[in-house]
């Protein structure tokens, strides 16, 4: 039986400071250091994270590449625990929040619109810290169309007994086609030798980087399917499947369907259910071309010699998972949140399929689409115009007077008060929850703090490390009232009996 | 592939509004048409005023 779909979002967010600022300000990592001491001065005291069990170069085909490939764990950067749960940090050069771990895929939705909001704030915090004129400015964009690209990446916990080898083999094809959902477009092409009248728009902001179908890296040559082993909970129980192929969104929907379908073909795979029957002959080509092709009609070699579009393919996918839905239940990912996603994903391929522009209010790709094409009608503008560019960028533009996306029509699917709530006050579902109230109650008793333990200081020696193994225990159901009634950290870890 | 060839939708929800849509479709178009047309005067007036220069200058540093 699939084990509850524990999952979150990870977002590197695009930053950008002008005006009459110093190059020390507005190099990316002080920009961004400057931008998340801004947020936490302003709304709580820093906690450190604790970087003792990070194991990034854990490769899950068996080995480690500990030596020359490990991406560096930066120790040196801004680097902090929210009470919601949530980690705020600098990473290569961009603000990077990761949401707490959440148990279903609308929960996570909550969460990841939860961080932008974060972002918001900490743009308004850090902007009374500039020089009058100078600005700093957020994206939630995945590219600069100068090649280099940032990512937005899913995490999903699967049950360490199912082998690896299957998960590659039978997420690949979702992976490579899910884009047609949850693309979030850009204007022209990062490939060499691609120019705007080839690829005047493109489905998705990553597809051009990706190159590999499996592989440990994350910062070049970067894999459908990446191979980190680092579970950050019990590594004989749990394996973290850690996505990094997706597009940053700024449609609730889209979001809701990325993790939610995402998480549904993953409980199919967990469960034997899937099986090989969509496997691509050319995965790294694939990608390319579908986000190449927003007519949709291109098809895809399989290895079984077939042709099919990639609508197909996630029609095919659909109708497995409402197979799959009716034989073992959607337990594993929400049973309401399950339907909902089901429902959801089914309207937007029917909709692609009869005729895009008809899910403008779901599809970031298409909603961007639209504006680009008919503000180019308008103005009469050509492709490789920089104004069609910066309408991309301004899309995912977090400035709320500026952003695109909170323009043109795209539905919400969550009150602004939960997503608010969202900010300070952790998931009640997964051991997020554990975290972030003893960050809220006793944050000067807490010195460190990572996915799986928080460090304690009681005030006498030794430093008290209590382990969070269990992505499900320390929910609010299991330790509310523990914490509740305990006015100090001492009673706290006395009555855990840790 | 089995799913090819029954390729409609697992509900007929959707057909049911298909259906509909049909007769009306140049009204639908129009007010489409309308509400793009509105959206791109607000559009007008948010844009960044120097889109060369603001594109030229927006580098990131590659992530993960």
């Amino acid at each position: 039986m699939a084990i509850p779909k524990v999952c979150g979002i990870e977002t590197e967010y695009g930053i950008f400071v002008r005006g009459p600022v110093s190059d020390a300000v507005s190099n990316p990592v002080a920009a961004s250091s400057m931008l998340i001491n801004a947020y936490l001065s302003a709304n709580s005291r820093k906690v450190g994270w604790d970087f003792e069990d990070e194991h990034p170069g854990m490769d899950a085909r068996g080995f480690s590449i500990d030596d020359l490939l490990a991406p560096e764990i930066e120790t040196h950067l801004v680097n902090a625990v929210l009470t919601n749960g949530a980690r705020y940090y600098v990473d290569h050069a961009h603000p990077e929040i990761s949401t707490p771990e959440c148990l279903t895929a609308r929960e996570a939705l909550v969460f990841d619109r939860a961080a932008e909001e974060i972002v918001r704030a900490s743009m308004k915090a850090a902007a009374a810290m500039l020089p009058t004129g100078a600005e700093i400015l957020c994206h939630k964009n995945n590219s600069d169309g100068k090649g280099n690209s940032y990512g937005c990446h899913e995490n999903y916990l699967m049950a360490r007994e199912v082998p690896f080898s299957r998960i590659v083999h039978q997420v690949t094809p979702h992976f490579v086609s899910r884009q047609i959902v949850i693309g979030a477009g850009k204007v022209g092409c990062e490939l060499s030798g691609a120019t705007s009248a080839d690829v005047p728009f493109q489905i998705s902001q990553r597809a051009d980087f990706f190159e590999e179908e499996v592989g440990l890296e994350t910062t070049l040559k970067r894999p459908i399917v990446n191979t980190r082993d680092e579970p950050h909970c019990d590594p004989d129980k749990y394996r973290r499947l850690h996505v990094i192929v997706g597009d940053a969104n700024m449609s609730e929907t889209a979001t809701l369907i990325k993790v939610g379908a995402t998480a549904i073909v993953l409980a199919m795979i967990e469960d034997d259910v899937l099986g090989d029957d969509f496997a691509l002959a050319n995965p790294v080509a694939a990608i390319r071309q579908i986000s190449h092709d927003p007519s949709l009609k291109r098809t895809m070699l399989l290895r079984d010699g077939r042709r099919v579009t990639a609508l197909e393919l996630q029609w095919g996918l659909l109708e497995r998972a409402r197979k799959y839905e009716q034989m073992h239940g959607l337990a594993a990912v929400g049973e309401d949140v399950g339907r909902d996603v089901l429902e959801k994903w089914e309207f937007v391929l029917a909709g692609l399929e009869r005729d895009p522009d008809s899910v403008a209010h779901q599809v970031d790709w298409v909603a961007k689409r639209r504006l680009v094409q008919a503000y180019a009608e308008r103005h009469e503008i050509r492709p490789g115009d920089s104004r069609l560019k910066a309408l991309d960028l301004q899309y995912h533009d977090l400035r709320t007077d500026r952003c695109l996306a909170l323009r043109v029509g795209l539905d919400t699917l969550v009150d602004p008060v939960e997503v608010e709530n969202a900010m300070t006050n952790p998931p009640t579902t997964t051991r997020a929850y554990f975290r972030g109230r003893c960050l809220a109650k006793w944050p000067e008793h807490i010195v460190a703090a990572n996915w799986d333990s928080l460090v304690f200081d009681l005030g006498r020696d030794p430093l008290r490390r209590v382990p969070m193994m269990e992505p499900l225990r320390g929910t609010a159901e299991s330790v509310a009232s523990l914490i509740d009634e305990s006015d100090t950290p001492a009673e706290l870890l006395a009555r855990l009996g840790a | 592939m089995a799913e090819r060839t029954q390729k409609q939708k697992p509900t007929p929800t959707r057909t049911d509004e298909t259906v509909e849509d049909a007769p009306a479709v140049t009204a639908t178009g129009d007010k489409l048409k309308a509400e793009l047309d509105d959206l791109l005067d607000e559009i007008d007036g948010v844009l960044e005023t120097n889109a060369e220069d603001f594109v030229k200058s927006y580098v990131q540093k590659g992530g993960q």
